[in-house]
């Protein structure tokens, strides 16, 4: 056999394999959300897509039960828009910093400390936020509970920061050099390349690592569950305990019956997971191809 | 010639990258509002030279200069803040670099970082170093859509217009047209042509053919020193050194 057709055989191959590995994921993805959707849909049989998403009580296990998961999804968006008014500020200054002043060792030493921190069980991270920072937030505000939302967002501000200031700076440093030079050459300072062009150049690669930043937030559960004191009332104020859609799937899975409405009930709550976090991420993908153009 | 006014005058600079020397006790002006081109093999130092004219060689964490560099007799190093000097000699590098934003925000951003809000005077502005880059007609139906849109040629033009647009003194153009075809070359040259009545221009060109076109002085430069600086005319009939003629007749280099 000649080399030549041995050579083209391999190329099948090998082309074949990698088709098969991308068609894999695609259909993984897809059998999960088909999964979610035959177990979560059945609720809306005995109960109004309208009363799930609205409905202000969430009693899973009264008689009878009521499935209002608005209490959960404004505890997950209060949260959520906590953490990222902490991390988004902190993380993109953190990641300009990084990118473009920092000199080299520093510049070495701290993003090995920001990949430590991403290296960070969340469960370690939820522990953290319990026994030190609780406590703390109770004391600072005197309120009875110091497992609110508040201390919720700052956990989980921590949780966001890795991803945020990782995938900026990767979008900061990607800026070509040229620009810098341009800049500079026409009599910018440092601070007005860096603000004016690095920034603005930077500027879809920036928010979709704010994007991937709050989708690793919504999605989180662990630390989340471990300080947000877990009560599904409709939050009033940032300083109360709220429950998040995730926490309540962790914490009610366990005690449902397979095939019940509240079974049914905490799969719906994972649609909804899944359609926001897919949306979030559709909208970094978005930001992340632009930049790419 | 000689009669008018010194736009730089450069006395003994050295310049050194590490242990290595780029440029060698270089002495020489540069008159207000001629092309003076620079001509001379790779690693001749010519860029080294342009860059030091206004001190983007600073960049460079590994280079030391040593002399001195006046423009209108004013030390560039101990009389001009830095800012200032790169806005009165701005340069044009070899590859078009236009800014990832529009036409016009292109042409204004110096401007803008200078602190100029009124929408009248930059506007005023836009069009006037358009016209004077010669491609106001070409765009000026689009200023709003992206730079990045342009032909090799047109962002190169817009390369010029942004530095015109600070009305500066001095250009500097790094090879400007080594990316570009003849025809778009030939507009840039022209454009030169037009310019000196405003700027004093220093030319850095790989194209020796160029400099005979446009230059009225040329400099050649090897491995870091000057070899020869004569009228353009003298130099390419009759060089003084046999390194310089065999240069330009393409011996070597």
């Amino acid at each position: 056999m000649s080399s030549t057709r041995l050579r083209k055989l391999k190329e099948w191959w090998i082309e074949k394999a990698i088709l098969l590995s991308g068609i894999f994921s695609v259909v993984f993805v897809a059998l999960i959300f088909i999964f979610l959707l035959r177990e979560g849909l059945s609720l809306f049989r005995g109960e109004s897509v309208f009363d799930f998403l609205l409905g202000k009580s969430w009693y899973p296990i009264s008689d009878p039960p009521r499935f209002g998961i608005l209490p959960l999804i404004l505890g997950s968006l209060l949260v959520t828009l906590g953490a990222a008014a902490i991390a988004v500020p902190i993380g993109l200054a953190a990641a300009l910093f990084i990118a473009e002043i920092a000199p080299g060792r520093l510049k070495e030493g701290l993003k090995a400390g920001i990949e430590l921190l991403a290296a960070i069980p969340s469960v370690v991270i939820g522990f953290i936020g319990m026994i030190t920072l609780g406590p703390w937030i109770k004391n600072l505000f005197n309120i009875p509970t110091g497992l609110t939302a508040l201390t919720g967002s700052v956990t989980l501000a921590f949780m966001a920061m890795p991803t945020i200031v990782s995938i900026a700076e990767d979008a900061i440093t990607a800026v070509p050099r040229q620009y810098r030079e341009a800049a500079i050459a026409m009599g910018a300072t440092k601070w007005q390349t860096t603000w004016r062009i690095v920034a603005r150049a930077a500027r879809p690669g920036m928010v979709a690592a704010v994007m991937l930043g709050i989708g690793r937030v919504i999605g989180e559960t662990m630390a989340v569950m471990m300080v947000t004191g877990n009560a599904a009332i409709i939050p009033h104020s940032i300083l109360q305990p709220v429950r998040t859609l995730t926490a309540t799937i962790a914490a009610e899975m366990g005690e449902s019956v397979q095939g019940g409405a509240h079974y049914a009930a905490l799969f719906a709550i994972g649609i909804v997971l899944f359609i926001i976090t897919f949306l979030i991420n559709g909208v970094a993908d978005l930001y992340l191809h632009r930049s790419r153009r | 010639m000689v009669t008018r006014a010194a736009k730089f005058s450069i006395q003994g600079l050295h310049v050194h990258y590490g242990s290595l020397c780029a440029l060698r006790d270089l002495n020489l002006e540069i008159a207000a509002h001629e092309i003076f081109t620079v001509i001379g093999p790779a690693n001749s130092g010519k860029s080294t030279f342009l860059n030091s004219l206004n001190r983007l060689i600073d960049l460079e964490a590994r280079s030391r200069v040593r002399g001195e560099i006046r423009l209108d007799g004013v030390d560039i190093r101990a009389g001009l803040e830095v800012e200032t000097l790169r806005r009165k000699v701005g340069i044009v590098f070899a590859l078009p670099l236009p800014l990832p934003v529009s036409i016009y925000e292109n042409v204004v951003y110096g401007l803008r970082m200078q602190g100029v809000r009124d929408a009248k005077t930059l506007d005023a502005a836009v069009e006037r170093s358009l016209r004077e880059s010669y491609l106001w007609e070409e765009v000026k139906d689009r200023l709003r859509t992206p730079a990045m849109n342009l032909s090799g040629g047109q962002q190169q033009r817009l390369c010029m217009a942004r530095i015109l647009a600070g009305q500066p003194d001095v250009l500097l153009f790094d090879e400007p047209t080594s990316g570009l075809d003849p025809i778009s070359t030939a507009r840039i040259e022209e454009t030169m042509l037009i310019l000196k009545e405003k700027y004093t221009i220093v030319l850095v060109t790989n194209n020796v053919a160029q400099a005979a076109r446009v230059g009225d002085r040329t400099a050649f430069f090897l491995m870091g020193e000057m070899i020869e600086v004569s009228a353009t005319s003298t130099m390419f009939t009759t060089p003084a050194d046999s390194r310089t003629s065999d240069y330009i007749t393409g011996k070597f280099g």
